[in-house]
């Protein structure tokens, strides 16, 4: 078994290095459910003026056809004026960077952001798109066939967990 | 047993003809989508790519604008490609069968029919011949069903009052040739509300309509008290030439929705219409545009609810 970093210490080390970089443009945006609970921490900790947006990217995934709408899609909420503001675009896991992709074509439907950077707690390779991380907590080997994902205890502490990835 | 024809064997949503029969899960992932397309519309960019490259065609056989003009306007807000078609005036009047036409349609690669039909059932036996990857949407069959309105009836009370398992509802006036009140009626049995009462004078209530699991009314103020929701229904002009009513006028002072006989409701009620409204016959002008009413919310939420429904059965196969 893979030994997993302290989720704790990675949102650490990411509030230390996005701290310089925060400013009165600076919005946030977290993708449900993992990258939500991380960009809920790392909104809060960085003191980010404008609310925290969350989005859910069901309406924009590219394997519609394949899965059709599986779960009940959360209602994305972006309570700032996208336009002209500098996006960090916070995700649990970076991996084949699909989602990423929908995500950067649902917030074009909301305004044109002066500009997108992206931030994760882990990247696990197996990228199908070009698409990198700016700010990223750890970078891990996880086996094919496994699914690396944030949980988020009672008491609000988070942990990476591996676990069988479900099937399509 | 047989086999719901609304469901695929995943027990997921393919076609939707009728509220009647769906689980409680999949009328809460309807509710729960169209909650999150609400976003969507509240947006400057009302659209979403997810139905790109699919075909959505309306087929009316039966007068309608607000209903149309909905699943048109929702299946654009998904992308989709819209086809409009006025069948009442078009192949049946040549004579042309119902399945036939549906087939000519299909052939011109659709994926969605949505369906209005005079004939109960008509959709049923559409979704029968449909293929595999073809999905029907009744949009309101003969007096049968009219589910998307249903749903968006207890999308609206959900959105005003949270939880259908204190609610009591009233179902005033037309019952016994409305498909909105039925659908309505198994929609909210399925969301566990405790008291649906339909109230009506006894022509115009379906025998037996207790066995919906309703309460039955005939006098208006005894119906309405202490109701937290009023959905009106639209008499129809048509019904008033018949014996089943003495005139417009004596249906507005027994059953006609005015702020004096509203005032046993509770003071939060709201006051709900699936239109097109007769001002004056079933529902009082100081009511439709008083403070309780939120029949114009209600077509808003119908986008939102339509969006729902397409996107969701468009993806199951």
């Amino acid at each position: 078994m893979t030994r997993l970093p302290d989720a704790e210490k990675l949102c650490e080390q990411l509030v230390k290095a996005l701290r310089p970089r925060v400013g009165a443009k600076t919005g946030m945006v977290g993708l449900y459910t993992g990258g939500a609970w991380l960009a809920e921490r790392l909104h809060k900790e960085l003191r980010i003026e404008k609310p925290l947006g969350l989005m859910d990217i069901a309406f924009y995934r590219d394997d519609y056809a394949a899965r059709g709408l599986k779960h009940d899609p959360k209602r994305t909420k972006i309570p700032f004026d996208v336009n002209g503001a500098e996006l960090l675009l916070v995700d649990d896991v970076l991996y084949t960077g699909r989602t990423v992709r929908a995500a950067m074509n649902e917030l074009f439907d909301y305004g044109r952001p002066a500009s997108i950077s992206l931030v994760v707690l882990a990247d696990r390779g197996g990228r199908q798109l070009p698409i990198c991380a700016q700010h990223c907590g750890a970078e891990l080997e996880v086996p094919a066939g496994m699914r690396l994902a944030l949980k988020r205890d009672a008491a609000g502490r988070l942990a990476l967990a591996l676990e069988p990835s479900r099937a399509a | 047993m047989q086999r719901n024809p609304q469901l695929n064997a995943n027990g997921e949503l393919q076609h939707l003809l009728s509220i009647e029969g769906l689980p409680r899960e999949v009328l809460l992932q309807i509710l729960d989508t169209a909650e999150s397309f609400a976003g969507v519309t509240e947006r400057e960019v009302k659209k979403v790519p997810i139905l790109r490259g699919k075909s959505v065609f309306n087929l009316f056989f039966e007068a309608s604008t607000r209903t149309r003009t909905t699943f048109e306007i929702a299946a654009k807000r998904l992308s989709a490609d819209v086809i409009n078609l006025n069948i009442a005036v078009s192949s049946q009047s040549k004579g042309e069968s119902l399945l036939d036409t549906v087939a000519n349609l299909s052939a011109m690669q659709a994926d969605i029919f949505v369906v209005r039909h005079g004939s109960s059932g008509a959709p049923y036996l559409i979704a029968r011949h449909v293929k595999p990857h073809e999905h029907v949407i009744n949009a309101g069959d003969g007096r049968h069903a009219h589910p998307t309105q249903g749903l968006l009836d207890l999308y609206t009370i959900r959105h005003y009052k949270k939880d259908f398992r204190a609610l009591r509802v009233a179902i005033v006036g037309d019952v016994l040739h409305s498909r909105v009140a039925r659908s309505l009626i198994h929609g909210l049995t399925t969301l566990g509300a405790p008291e649906v009462r339909v109230i009506g004078p006894q022509t115009l209530l379906p025998s037996g309509v207790e066995s919906l699991g309703v309460r039955v009314h005939h006098d208006m103020r005894a119906g309405l008290k202490d109701c937290d929701v009023v959905v009106m229904l639209r008499l129809q002009s048509e019904r008033m030439n018949g014996a089943l009513l003495p005139s417009a006028q004596e249906f507005f002072k027994q059953y006609g929705l005015t702020l004096d006989k509203l005032s046993g409701a509770k003071p939060d009620a709201i006051v709900m219409h699936p239109g097109p409204m007769n001002r004056g016959v079933e529902i009082d002008s100081s009511v439709a545009d008083g403070p309780h009413s939120v029949i114009l919310p209600q077509v808003t939420f119908g986008i939102a609810v339509r969006m729902a429904v397409m996107s969701i059965v468009a993806g199951n196969r």
